[in-house]
């Protein structure tokens, strides 16, 4: 059975040709109110919900803050880079400050169901669209 | 360290290899901060979403690689919608300046940031001659 070899590994390859087509897309077009800067964002569809993942390596959990509002996001926080006294640094390529990002998204979330979780560097945040939002089967009489 | 900086995004950089892999899924470079103590040489990587399971770190003929790879099923089911920036496994290798004891490898794991200390032998170490 070859296809038992090829499974696991078309799963990465699928998702990252996914994500790579997806880079042109214009679902977001001028509505992130700050498009580009740190953290980088993917937004992902689940069933009627969206996950947002944001890659955030050594990040202290209590310097984020998220905040959220109607169909807006704000992610911020403070990411630090901590060197011991005295040591003799060889290469410096991690980068650490300050970021403050607010992404706006094309539907209603509800507020109240908001998740954030955050596991081995990167933040997942689960935001629910608002029930009001969702489309609705309109029965004929 | 001053404490306002606005923070650019890295763009990920893509591992270039002599040889292709048979699988045809990217890799990507860890960014990293190396520094030197006395005793010692601690690298320090940033892989995202690997598990404290899927790294490999080793040492041969002199040179350090590290391997970490990420866990795609939980993308599955997930449709991208807008993307700015790809996943994929991460691999680096350093040539190494000085001799390091293979069995004090310390690595430590944590918020997919990777920590090793490499204990240096003890004929590396810095020493101070006296001048008689």
């Amino acid at each position: 059975m070859v296809t038992a070899f090829a499974d696991p590994f078309d799963a990465l390859f699928n998702l990252q040709r996914a994500l790579e087509a997806r880079l042109a897309s214009d679902w977001l077009q001028d509505l992130t109110t700050s498009r580009g800067p740190f953290p980088p964002i993917n937004v992902f569809q689940q069933g009627e919900d969206i996950l947002a993942i944001i890659e955030l390596p050594g990040i202290d959990k209590n310097d984020v803050q998220i905040q959220a509002k109607e169909n807006t996001i704000r992610i911020s926080g403070r990411k630090a880079v901590d060197f011991p006294e005295g040591v003799s640094v060889h290469r410096r390529e991690r980068i650490w400050g300050e970021f403050d990002r607010t992404l706006s998204l094309p539907v209603q979330l509800d507020p109240d169901g908001i998740k954030a979780e955050y596991r081995d560097g990167v933040l997942a945040l689960f935001l629910p669209r608002a029930e009001r939002d969702k489309p609705r089967m309109i029965a004929i009489k | 360290m001053a404490s306002k900086q606005e923070l650019q995004v890295q763009q990920k950089r893509e591992l270039e290899k002599k040889e292709e892999t048979t699988i045809p899924a990217r890799i990507f470079v860890p960014t990293a901060d190396i520094y030197e103590t006395e005793d010692a040489l601690s690298v320090i990587l940033e892989m995202p979403g690997v598990e404290r399971n899927n790294v490999d770190v080793r040492v041969e003929d002199g040179v350090l690689y590290v391997e970490g790879r990420v866990d795609l099923s939980k993308y599955q089911n997930l449709q991208p919608l807008y993307t700015e920036y790809n996943v994929g496994h991460y691999s680096r290798s350093f040539r190494l300046s000085s001799k390091i004891d293979q069995n004090k490898i310390g690595a430590e794991l944590r918020d997919g940031v990777l920590s090793l200390t490499l204990a240096k032998v003890e004929e590396a170490r810095p020493r101070t001659i006296q001048v008689k």
